[in-house]
């Protein structure tokens, strides 16, 4: 075998576009790394996988993006109430006046920094109810009470307000609406089942991108695996799995957390072996269904047009609504305890009032 | 002979391009000018072609393309025909199964039409490529190993598509075409059914892929090692074993105390690959057919291990909140 054969490309060549190529691939490589390297952290049984992964760098700048704010000092419930000095005042009648006027500046702040009183009140009239955005507000101060005094299985004593999940916005960061009938040029082919789309819903992943109809609005069975490990007539297909999976990576994305949370590696049915978190999600699921069938369904004709989704369904919450990518909202601040009259279960439920 | 001691081919024997053996009644004629690629040589041989495709190969290109191309405009059309979403969006488009609603219904063309009748011509298109290599090796004078070992990969993919859907009742159990899609079917596949790593056939498919794979990295390396004393010469190593047998036998011996012949090394190989995916069949076939929940499966036999419970004992909300789940 003579080495003239050998076809008589130039080696230096070769080996550098080898050399090129190297390092082009181990680039591509190191592009999926995090910087920096994340932290795990062990909260099972040792050798099992119940660890939840820490990105350090991203876990501060989250920290820094849920900070409650500071609240107003209180002006003690002495003096007239609210009901006797201001006109149509429905819902909270029974705060002192001064109590009154803290609560309706400290939601100013957390609801419309920029826009201040004029955004819910028709000035000067402020008992005027002419804007939408003055009958939502009531009925979100009714909603935060409901939430405190009867989903306290999954707010506990902690309890939110409307700065949980408003941060300064009058709407919130992250709220959802039906998806919009999938667009394309022939009904005949490209039915993509309501999925695989690259969407953040689903951490873009390719899962169903809208679980939050069936599970959040609809009462969709969640559970999909059975109770016994012969066949015993579970009927949930493969592709219930993806929807429900598809819920589940929302959650996981909207706490910043891991399966391992609420789940254990063996068996995400198992509640024996479960973290206790499985328990507050739980409810948490059933507290959005809850409030997204009795409070926002119910203001659908009070929002404008503008302020509805692509079918003209009112804007929806779920867990990523008041979590914001935190485990627990602000952290875990005890927001609510310094406003006691959020706490209070509403005594008679108001109308909503039309426009 | 050290020219043979590096990760690609150096040396490249090349001689005048040929046609191959004289093909006997029967046969179609080859096709193709043969050429002779310096780079190509770099990973196998240098002269690329002539093909030979014949009746079977190209009744499978024909069917294959059929399915290629629709599953391709259902993607399209999924886009609203958009080229530029069709591209940014291409790893996470699909053509989706049935609904489980339809059973083993024919469900119309854009709710799983288009997927039975892709299912159906790639089943087609693959059933006479195997044909083909089937042929091509009988042809050749070979012995069918080949053929057979592509049927255990058919095997794998019958079951995903065809057996199992029917066993189940519904077509909506098939796996979608699509890149990211299939992916998230498997995983969900896995958490419908209780965690599939409790299932065995799962765990010897997983032993049968590595171990494949650890086989091929051993085998490669011993032969590269022993090339220098006319290692690469495996099949005149069989029967007239030369000092690079005696050598790679020694090493092995020595290392692990038992080892292959030039000639078991390659059914070694063989079937740790074709095990693969019947293996792997066998397990997706018993899923929900046979077996519902693999953890439960595994706890009621004892192979999945008990864990000491750290947490606060829990109890399922649902059974105290009216049982709605």
């Amino acid at each position: 075998m003579s080495k003239r054969c050998v076809n008589s490309f130039s080696k230096p060549l070769a080996s550098s576009l080898i050399q090129t190529l190297g390092l082009v691939v181990a680039m591509l490589m190191l592009s999926g790394c995090e910087r920096p390297s994340p932290e795990s952290v062990q909260s099972g049984y040792r050798g099992t996988g119940m660890v939840q992964v820490y990105n350090t760098r991203l876990l501060e700048i989250k920290t820094d993006k849920n900070q409650a704010p500071v609240a107003l000092p209180s002006p003690g419930s002495d003096g007239p109430k609210a009901a006797q000095v201001y006109k149509n005042v429905k819902v909270l009648g029974n705060l002192s006046v001064g109590e009154f006027n803290r609560l309706m500046v400290s939601m100013s702040s957390w609801v419309s920094p920029q826009e201040g009183c004029a955004y819910c009140h028709k000035l000067p009239n402020f008992e005027d109810d002419g804007k939408y955005t003055k009958v939502v507000a009531r009925r979100m101060i009714e909603m935060t009470r409901h939430i405190n005094a009867d989903w306290q299985p999954h707010v506990a004593q902690t309890g939110v307000t409307c700065y949980t999940c408003h941060r300064g916005e009058p709407v919130p960061n992250a709220v959802w609406f039906k998806s919009d009938p999938q667009p394309y040029g022939s009904n005949f082919m490209g039915d993509k089942a309501g999925q695989n789309t690259p969407s953040p819903v689903v951490n873009m992943s390719s899962l169903p991108n809208d679980p939050f109809t069936p599970f959040l609005l609809g009462e969709q069975n969640i559970r999909v695996n059975g109770p016994t490990a012969l066949p015993s007539g579970n009927r949930q297909s493969i592709k219930q799995a993806e929807w429900t999976y598809g819920l589940m990576t929302h959650m996981s994305n909207a706490l910043g957390v891991n399966c391992t949370y609420c789940h254990n590696t063996q068996s995400f049915q198992n509640w024996t072996n479960s973290p206790p978190q499985r328990t507050t999600a739980w409810h948490g699921i059933r507290m959005a269904r809850d409030l997204n069938l009795t409070y926002m369904e119910s203001l659908t004709e009070v929002f404008p047009a503008h302020r509805k989704g692509p079918t003209g369904d009112v804007a929806k919450l779920n867990c990523a609504t008041c979590h914001q990518g935190a485990y627990k909202p602000l952290n875990g601040a005890p927001m609510a305890k310094d406003f006691p009259e959020l706490l209070k279960p509403a005594l008679v439920a108001t109308k909503v009032a039309a426009k | 002979m050290a020219d043979y001691q590096n990760l690609f081919t150096t040396v490249q024997a090349v001689g005048p391009v040929h046609q191959g053996v004289e093909l006997g009644h029967g046969n179609s004629p080859r096709t193709g000018q043969p050429l002779i690629n310096y780079w190509i040589g770099k990973l196998g041989n240098a002269q690329l072609g002539p093909i030979y495709l014949g009746g079977l190969g190209l009744a499978s290109l024909f069917f294959g393309l059929i399915a290629f191309t629709l599953i391709g405009m259902n993607m399209l059309a999924s886009v609203n025909y958009d080229p530029v979403q069709f591209v940014r969006q291409l790893f996470w488009l699909s053509l989706e199964p049935p609904p489980p609603s339809y059973g083993l219904r024919i469900p119309p063309l854009n709710q799983g039409g288009w997927f039975l009748i892709v299912g159906l011509f790639l089943t087609a298109s693959v059933m006479f490529w195997w044909a083909r290599t089937y042929r091509r090796a009988v042809q050749l004078g070979m012995g069918t190993h080949i053929a057979w070992a592509f049927a255990a990969a058919i095997w794998l993919f019958l079951v995903l598509g065809l057996f199992r859907p029917i066993l189940m009742g519904s077509w909506g159990e098939a796996v979608p075409y699509g890149i990211f899609p299939h992916l998230d079917w498997t995983a969900a596949f896995s958490l419908r059914y209780g965690n599939l790593f409790y299932n065995p056939f799962h765990a010897l498919s997983i032993v049968f892929l590595y171990g494949s794979a650890l086989l091929f990295a051993m085998h490669g390396a011993t032969i590269l090692a022993v090339t220098r004393f006319g290692g690469e010469r495996e099949i005149e190593q069989i029967t007239d074993r030369g000092t690079a047998s005696e050598r790679a036998a020694l090493f092995w011996r020595w290392t692990m105390g038992f080892n292959a012949t030039m000639e078991s090394i390659h059914r070694w190989a063989w079937w740790f690959a074709v095990l693969c995916p019947i293996t792997g069949g066998i397990g997706i076939l018993l899923t929900g057919t046979v077996v519902d929940n693999w953890y439960l499966w595994a706890i009621k036999h004892g192979v999945a291990p008990p864990y000491p419970e750290i947490f606060p004992a829990m109890v399922d909300p649902s059974l105290s909140n009216g049982g709605k789940p």
